[in-house]
């Protein structure tokens, strides 16, 4: 456990996000350390992407605290939400790029919408920031004229275009052929340690995670199930965790739905 | 359906909707900046909306000129009245016709494509990237597209009232052959700049007002699915059509 505040950048103390009539996250206890890639692991629906909305205030926590630097993100102004959401930058699941704006007018708006550079200083700006993803070719293009993987690496740019100190990463990998998927694993590692920020990434991918992460979390039924670095987690006795990073159908966490006995719902007449 | 459901669809739902759009307004007004981006923004919209109802607001508006006159020349005729055909013509169209059926049409050509950008901005999560950019959409998204239809729909109204106009010139002077000059002459001297005519803009300016709120209303609270942006095209055009017809009946009632 970490328990020296000062080395968290980001702490969740008993969080707990209700969602409609749903509790997505119940008394959810998770550290980033400062300067360190946190991958955060878990079935699918289990809450991960709620984790980082949560973080980034998006989503309202119904109990718990939620610290980011020194700030608490469920006591923030408006406005002091937006000063905070400046220095983060996250990458959603599906990019959300601009439908309406070229890859380098998304990337170039939030410079001149939080910076005051001359449009030439931007422009230098942009292109270095889409040269670190190999898409500086592509800068004139729209989104629908790029593949899914290709959107993605022009939204990380785009998150990136404020330099900012925390990244989060939301499932990056989804969708990369194997190429990409090392350079995406290496970029992420790189920008954490070159620009000595804090990163959290959130995947499925378990056979990537000891390539780029420092620190993994394992989330499942709505709270952190496990915890340690890459090389902890391998050994742990614990059902959850031993199916999930041997990807097995079978164990304590379900596969399947909730859902009456499968012959007889086959065989039944409507 | 009990009876309390079905009282329930026809009176509850639609007033909780009301109360829901008026408090989607608030925070749109509450949250309007005013600068030089917002003003860029709101004037490459009113073109967008301009530029996409200008042909069937044009194409309309003749035809509509043409049979209002047809069927005005009939009527006034038959009290030997047809000098007073312009005047009839110039009275519906500026206070009533003009306003009302621009916005309608209005309504389906360019609100519905707000409700749909707005819509499909949702779902495919550019409003949630805005706002990670700490950039408002209420401010960048809502605000242009709500000040662009009040400054649109006056000028489509200009439009489509001169369209009908030309469109009765052609059927009576050129169809009937009634005298040019005392179509126009009549008209001139009838027609009061103020109460008629600039009456006539104020009702487009309320009613382009009322189609903006509602189209980027339906938008905003659509959800984010493709049926979901669907059915929010669809309540865009019913609802402006009805609150259209309402505010027009309270407004001509005070005008008058
Ligand atoms: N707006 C919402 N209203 C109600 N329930 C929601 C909402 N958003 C998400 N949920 C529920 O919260 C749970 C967690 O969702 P979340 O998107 O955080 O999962 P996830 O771990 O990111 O999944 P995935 O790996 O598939 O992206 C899901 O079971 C989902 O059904
Ligand atoms: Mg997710």
């Amino acid at each position: 456990m970490n328990d020296n505040k000062n080395n968290n950048r980001i702490e969740l103390r008993g969080v707990t996000v209700q969602l409609g009539d749903r509790v997505v996250l119940e008394g959810m206890d998770l550290a980033v350390p400062e300067g360190k890639v946190t991958a955060v692991m878990g079935p699918s629906g289990s809450g991960k992407t709620t984790v980082l909305k949560a973080i980034t205030g998006q989503v309202p926590i119904s109990a718990g605290e939620i610290r980011v630097g020194d700030v608490f993100v469920n006591q923030l102004s408006a406005r002091k939400l937006n000063d905070m959401r400046r220095n983060i930058g996250m990458l959603l699941q599906n990019g959300a790029l601009f439908t309406d704006l070229t890859s380098f007018d998304n990337v170039a708006l939030p410079l001149r919408e939080h910076t005051r550079l001359p449009e030439t200083l931007i422009r230098k700006v942009v292109l270095t920031k889409l040269h670190a993803v190999g898409l500086r070719g592509a800068a004139e293009l729209y989104p629908r004229e790029l593949s899914g993987g290709m959107n993605r690496r022009i939204a990380l740019a785009r998150a990136l275009a404020l330099d900012p100190n925390i990244m989060l990463y939301d499932e990056p990998f989804t969708g990369l052929d194997p190429i990409s998927m090392g350079a995406a694993v290496r970029l992420i590692r790189q920008i954490n340690d070159v620009l000595g920020i804090t990163s959290v990434v959130v995947t499925h991918d378990v056979t990537e995670v000891p390539r780029f992460a420092d620190y993994c979390y394992i989330i499942s039924d709505r709270k952190v199930v496990a915890q340690g670095t890459p090389a902890e987690l391998e050994n742990i006795d614990d059902g959850v965790v031993h199916q999930f990073i041997q990807g097995l159908p079978d164990g304590p966490v379900p596969f399947h739905y909730p859902a009456p006995d499968y012959t007889r719902d086959l065989l039944e007449r409507h | 359906m009990t009876t309390g459901s079905v009282t329930g669809k026809l009176f509850v739902d639609p007033v909780k909707e009301m109360g829901r759009a008026v408090l989607f307004l608030f925070t749109a007004l509450s949250r309007m900046r005013f600068g030089k981006t917002q003003f860029l923004e709101t004037m490459r919209q009113v073109y967008f909306m301009g530029v996409r109802s200008l042909v069937i607001i044009m194409i309309s508006g003749f035809f509509v000129g043409l049979v209002l006159t047809l069927q005005l020349y009939d009527t006034l005729s038959r009290f030997g009245a047809t000098e007073a055909l312009g005047t009839a013509l110039a009275l519906s169209l500026f206070r009533e016709l003009g306003p009302v059926l621009t916005v309608i049409l209005f309504a389906g050509r360019a609100g519905t494509s707000v409700t749909a950008e707005i819509g499909l901005m949702k779902a495919t999560e550019q409003l949630d990237a805005l706002d990670l950019m700490a950039i408002d959409p209420m401010e960048r998204i809502v605000q242009p597209r709500l000040l662009a239809g009040i400054l649109a729909v006056p000028a489509l109204v200009l439009v489509f009232n001169v369209m009908a106009l030309l469109g009765g010139v052609v059927f009576s002077v050129f169809m009937m052959g009634i005298d040019g000059p005392s179509f126009w002459g009549n008209i001139q001297a009838t027609v009061a700049l103020g109460r008629d005519f600039m009456g006539g803009m104020f009702k487009a300016a309320v009613f382009g007002f009322l189609a903006s709120w509602l189209a980027v209303y339906f938008g905003w609270s659509s959800k984010p699915t493709g049926e979901g942006v669907a059915l929010a095209t669809t309540q865009t055009v019913i609802t402006t059509a009805i609150a259209v017809l309402l505010t027009d009946f309270i407004l001509s009632a005070f005008m008058l």
